[in-house]
């Protein structure tokens, strides 16, 4: 397709989240003077979302609170909010430049185009997965759904005990909601963490009362009839038999990245949208950045070739302050130590590094303060730290890692001992 | 009344914010553009990266330490001080009148 005769100018940022934010915020910082339009297909101003399943659906802080940046930053720093447009399709040129067309028809012309676009919940597929009440919660107005159903139920289960569903479940459950977790794996968290933590949160759930069900097959979902003539689950079958009675189904079973408009533009994506350590896509022009990006291992040391796709509030900002020095024509190495947060009831998780690869664990635990670490090391080098309520042990590996320092693993599992004092 | 958070940051640059009753320290900042404040977290209080120093008179207008900001205090950037907080856990009231300074770095 034939690209528009206008002529381009500035930069199109398409997707108005944690990345794209990042991205403007950081290119304005240094220095970028060509126009940028933040776009995104959301009808919100950009806003936070690791509070939607904590914080935010609690009650404990409010709608302001979760949006990054006022009307009045964007208009001092020149960067034109473009709410509520879905992006279709996207004509580019050799030269990294194009026009974005928009689902309304609006065409936005651009010199160069970055992807910020994340990713987007994974859908069941379950006999009545699109009945009243089964809900996701990937976005605001995922949110605004699940909280205005929340009033009116007593009963919840949530699907999927990773860290979005295991949020949430604490989330309902300290509401008064009587909530319970179906995982289909053996264990929680899948393989974002190690099973040491898995265990631990498994068995610390379970302590706080929560009902969780490992291994859990579903049938269908049952539905009833509403008073204004639709259709709204009542209850899930297990495969078992059981009947748990939920007027709320919350999916939390992980999400795809969004890669159609990069594969539409002929980049190449392989688990998210391919970059290099620029985070710079196969065209050499396009940045892609945040969820949507399958980029190089960032951790320094780490094994040649290694690629990976992260989820995480801190990769997206780390990984946008890389794509903006690419934007301003400087090549920096995305290279860093990746972290990430989790709170589940009164479990502050603070994991530091990536595990990946890991061949020995240490654990710490202190029972009696209500403090748990796992250690995890490759070759006998630290890679990686799981955390909960020990925030002393998330910091001291951080800084470890980020030093390049080793906490060797011999003395590591003392919990009395602090591990600032062992890294060297 | 009037709210205001006065951030001086480590050149000595003030920036005067009106702030909101409610907002924290850390969101008034963020919000506003005032650099020196990073807020990676964005006030979960897992990351540290909200580190300011609150000028000595301003301290007892503030709500007391929990036990879980002392610890990630001792993994700043730039290491605590006497009258180190971490500014998503301060929340502004009204009429407030607070100064503070943020640290050179924050990662
Ligand atoms: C409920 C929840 C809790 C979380 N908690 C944590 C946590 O505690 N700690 C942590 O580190 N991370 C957490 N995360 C993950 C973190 O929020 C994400 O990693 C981060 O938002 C990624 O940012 P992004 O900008 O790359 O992608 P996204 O946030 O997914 O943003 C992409 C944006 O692009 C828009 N878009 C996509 N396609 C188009 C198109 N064609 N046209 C226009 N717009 C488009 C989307 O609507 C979206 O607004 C959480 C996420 C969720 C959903
Ligand atoms: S904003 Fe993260 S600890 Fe304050």
């Amino acid at each position: 397709m034939a690209a528009s005769t206008s002529q381009p100018t500035g930069l199109l940022i398409i997707g108005a989240s944690q990345s794209g934010v990042q991205l403007a915020v950081s290119l304005r910082a240094l220095g970028f003077e060509e126009p940028i339009t933040l776009l995104g297909e959301e009808n919100h101003r950009p806003y936070q979302r690791p509070a939607l399943s904590k914080e935010w659906l609690q009650g404990e802080v409010g709608n302001e609170s979760l949006i990054f940046r006022s009307n009045e930053y964007w208009a001092e720093h020149h960067v034109t909010l473009v709410k509520g447009e879905r992006i279709l399709r996207i004509a580019n040129n050799r030269d990294g430049s194009g026009v974005a067309v928009a689902e309304s028809g609006a065409e936005f012309p651009f010199k160069r185009l970055a992807l910020t676009v994340g990713a987007r919940a994974r859908k069941l597929a379950v006999d009545g997965a699109d009945l009243t009440g089964v809900v996701y919660l990937r976005n605001a107005d995922d949110a605004l759904a699940l909280k205005a159903l929340v009033g009116d139920a007593t009963d919840v289960v949530v699907i999927g005990g990773g860290f979005i569903g295991l949020e949430a479940a604490s989330s309902l459950k300290k509401m008064g909601k009587n909530v319970v977790v179906l995982e289909h794996g053996p264990r929680l968290v899948g393989r974002a963490v190690g099973e040491e933590t898995a265990d631990y949160f498994l068995e610390a759930h379970r302590a706080r009362g929560l009902d969780i069900r490992l291994d859990a097959r579903i049938s269908r979902f049952i539905p009833e009839s509403t008073p204004d003539g639709g259709k709204a689950v009542a209850a899930v079958e297990l495969a078992a038999g059981e009947v748990l009675p939920a007027q709320i189904v919350l999916v939390g079973i992980g999400v795809i990245p969004n890669t159609e408009l990069a594969e539409q533009m002929g980049l190449a994506v392989d688990n998210g949208i391919v970059v290099d350590a620029h985070a710079l896509a196969s065209d050499g022009s396009t940045v892609a950045v945040g969820d949507c990006a399958n980029m190089p291992n960032p951790v320094p040391g780490s094994p040649a070739g290694e690629r990976i796709r992260l989820e995480s509030v801190n990769n997206a900002i780390e990984h946008a302050k890389v794509a903006a020095y690419s934007l301003m024509g400087r090549r920096e190495e995305y290279a860093g130590i990746p972290w990430f947060w989790s709170n589940q009831a009164d479990l502050k998780l603070q994991i530091a590094g990536l595990s990946m690869g890991f061949d020995q664990t240490v654990v710490r635990r202190d029972d009696e303060r209500g403090k748990f670490s796992v250690l995890y090391y490759r070759g006998g080098r630290i890679i990686a730290a799981d955390c909960v309520n020990a925030p002393l042990d998330f910091m001291a590996v951080k800084n470890a890692l980020a030093k390049g320092q080793n906490i060797p693993a011999d003395a590591a599992g003392d919990p009395t001992v602090q591990l600032k004092s062992l890294a060297g | 009344m009037t709210t205001t958070v006065h951030y001086t940051d480590a050149e000595g640059t003030v920036r005067e914010i009106e702030g909101r009753p409610g907002d924290s320290v850390m969101e008034t900042a963020v919000r506003n553009g005032v650099p020196g404040i990073v807020a990676e977290c964005g006030g979960s209080l897992s990351c540290a990266t909200c580190h300011v120093f609150v000028r000595e008179d301003c301290l007892d207008k503030l709500p007391p330490m929990e036990p879980m900001e002392d610890e990630m205090l001792y993994g700043t950037a730039v290491d605590r001080e006497e009258n180190s907080r971490l500014s998503c856990q301060l929340k502004l009231t009204d009429g407030m009148d607070l100064y503070v300074t943020t640290p050179e770095t924050q990662v």
